[in-house]
């Protein structure tokens, strides 16, 4: 699916060296392709629009900004509001909430969808394996919300979960789950994996699919077993689509967090629910200062390409794939 | 020599065997867990939902309902902001997936032409969106002055071109056979009629395929009803009022109490009544999706593993 970027970006590098335009620009040619222009140029002002006016509105981080007087007329006040945000601790650990579940969520998500698709493609039952995959993308449809209700529902003091601890003499007594700041993060990744690792799954059982039949037969006859076979041949095959998911997934790292964040927060644990996303929220809607919520997006936004950035020059350097 | 050579080979593959039963059972096993845990929670919400209110307070219910009651169908079914709700995201999916599907579809086929003069610049336009955007308040600001807040709107406009479905359907187009097309051109059908006529009856997998994205991804937002339309109860979204519901019963959490007032209180809580909202909203993805199963997996791997 994400491929499709990458693709992109080179086909782009390619047309960049060439440089070569498929047909000239006059007037005959104008003529005859006009529809192709015209509806172009409709497309282009809808995005012009509704993608790239919005950028504008970062001269708000730089201002003073009060609805009143609009963003022409508000008070520049330079680099205020950055230094607002990184004296403000509340930011800072926002910051670091963003990242340690982002990096968690990545982590357990990634391993989860490549051992699942890597065992789902040992089940020789044809039979078994369509079942078992169509029930592992249902949680995919399901929204955040329903997500959520869910999992609150399980861990509940009167949940499937608290029972079974209870009942395996683990605990003596329910947990709160939602009470306890350091349990929020796994709960977090768990939610992400048991959401999505039947959808991530997909893609790598599609690479697997397209490694050549010949290689395990061959290593059947040199005597490998089921663990040198995954280890060795469809491990080694599926390499490329891990690491391009990867390198498109640590550009989202800082994305990784605001839906399930915002539905399950709650004051006794907000020290560690809230994400950079939520601080933007809650300074440009409830309290109305748009420039700091502004300047801390596009914080967020610096951070993301400069990751994304980094990762592609690591992954040029040891030969990897790449995007551009 | 022979005969030990091929007494220790038995023995190696007869261990083999073993660790392979071995594997398969652990594999099996694991799979039943992972089934397991994916539709236990789904399946004990609708038990729940099924459930009378007080009783579910007690908890210990897993697979089927302990006290049976309709009542929490009807509570949800007669409160008017689901109705509204219901109305309104039956509305967005339908009209936000046919203008999303026309839209990106146009904007595919022509960055799809190979002979089109803009290809590059058009397509790099584009791309762009998919990494860089003004982020939440900006996006904000822009809605309010083109009056999309507490509008209908706002669901299906802003979304409508994404560069992503647009690379997904062009990958398609570009794999059709150029012959069809030039047929139709000299037969003297232009651009507009090549599209609809000749290239859109051929591209219906892969139309499936983004109908199909855009259409859950609008059945399940909730934000947008939150941050533009919240002063509008006539266009709040089903997911948006499962979201109230559901913070209703996270802020009582804990104190076992029941919400709900007095005539009711016997027989709902705001448990069993977000249950039977839940189920009420995923019902519908529910009975669908496996049956699209080869539409989104199409759509997942184009341009991606398969070349």
């Amino acid at each position: 699916m994400q491929m499709l970027h990458v693709r992109e970006g080179r086909a782009m590098k390619q047309n960049k060296k060439k440089s070569s335009r498929p047909v000239e620009v006059n007037l005959k040619n104008v003529k005859r392709q006009s529809p192709l222009l015209i509806w172009s140029a409709v497309f282009l002002a809808y995005g012009v629009l509704f993608y790239y006016v919005p950028l504008a509105g970062w001269v708000m981080a730089f201002q003073n900004y009060k609805p009143k007087t609009g963003l022409l007329r508000s008070k520049f006040v330079g680099m205020a509001k950055f230094e607002f945000l990184f004296s403000d601790h509340t930011f800072l650990r926002v910051i670091r909430n963003t990242f340690a579940m982002g990096v968690l969520n990545l982590v357990c998500t990634f391993v989860m969808a490549i051992g699942f698709a890597i065992l789902l493609n040992e089940i020789k039952s044809r039979f078994g394996k369509r079942t078992v995959q169509t029930i592992s993308y249902l949680p995919h449809f399901l929204s955040w919300i329903i997500v959520v209700g869910i999992l609150h529902d399980a861990l509940s003091s009167t949940g499937i979960v608290n029972e079974m601890l209870v009942r395996m003499h683990l605990i003596s007594s329910p947990i709160s789950f939602f009470s306890h700041p350091r349990l929020f993060w796994p709960i977090v990744a768990f939610a992400h994996v048991w959401k999505e690792t039947g959808w991530n799954a997909i893609i790598y059982l599609a690479a697997i699919t397209s490694i050549d039949p010949s290689l395990y037969e061959a290593a059947a006859i040199d005597g490998a077993g089921r663990w040198q076979k995954i280890k060795y041949i469809t491990l080694p095959g599926i390499r490329p689509t891990i690491m391009i998911l990867l390198l498109l997934n640590i550009g989202n790292v800082l994305n990784a967090g605001f839906e399930v964040q915002y539905l399950m927060r709650n004051g006794l644990i907000q020290s560690v629910t809230d994400t950079i996303d939520i601080y933007v929220l809650t300074w440009g809607i409830s309290q109305s200062d748009f420039s700091v919520g502004t300047a801390a997006g596009i914080f967020k936004s610096a951070v993301a390409i400069a990751l994304i950035v980094i990762a592609n020059g690591i992954a040029k350097r040891t030969g990897e794939e790449r995007l551009f | 020599m022979a005969k030990q050579k091929n007494s220790t080979e038995a023995k190696k593959s007869r261990r083999l065997l073993t660790g392979d039963h071995i594997f398969v059972v652990c594999n099996t096993l694991f799979m039943i867990i992972f089934v397991i845990v994916t539709l236990y929670p789904v399946w004990n919400t609708v038990a729940l939902s099924f459930n009378e209110g007080i009783d579910a307070v007690r908890g210990g219910i897993h697979l089927w309902p302990r006290a049976f009651t309709w009542k929490n169908y009807q509570v949800v079914l007669h409160m008017q902001n689901i109705l509204t709700g219901a109305k309104v995201t039956v509305a967005r999916t339908v009209i936000g997936t046919l203008l999303a599907l026309a839209a990106n579809a146009l904007l595919a086929y022509i960055i799809s032409r190979r002979e089109f003069m803009f290809k590059a610049e058009v397509s790099l336009f584009w791309v762009i969106t998919m990494y860089v955007n003004g982020g939440l308040i900006p996006v904000l600001l822009l809605y309010r002055t083109l009056h999309l807040t507490n509008s209908f709107w706002v669901y299906v406009i802003p979304g409508m071109v994404s560069a992503f479905n647009v690379l997904v359907i062009r990958t398609y187009m570009q794999g059709l056979p150029d012959s069809l097309e030039e047929a139709a051109r000299v037969d003297g059908a232009g651009y507009m009629t090549i599209f609809v006529k000749v290239i859109s009856p051929l591209c219906k997998p892969v139309y499936a395929t983004v109908a199909l994205f855009v259409a859950v991804g609008q059945w399940n937002s909730w934000f947008d009803a939150m941050i533009y339309n919240r002063m509008k109860s006539e266009y709040t979204t089903l997911q948006y009022e499962l979201m109230k519901l559901l913070s209703s019963v996270m802020q009582q959490s804990g104190s076992a109490t029941s919400g709900g007032n007095a005539a009711t209180a016997a027989q709902v809580t705001p448990v069993t009544v977000r249950s039977a909202a839940t189920v009420v909203t995923m019902l519908p993805i529910l009975c669908l999706y496996p049956f699209l199963q080869r539409y989104f997996v199409t759509g997942l791997t184009i341009g991606g593993v398969k070349e």
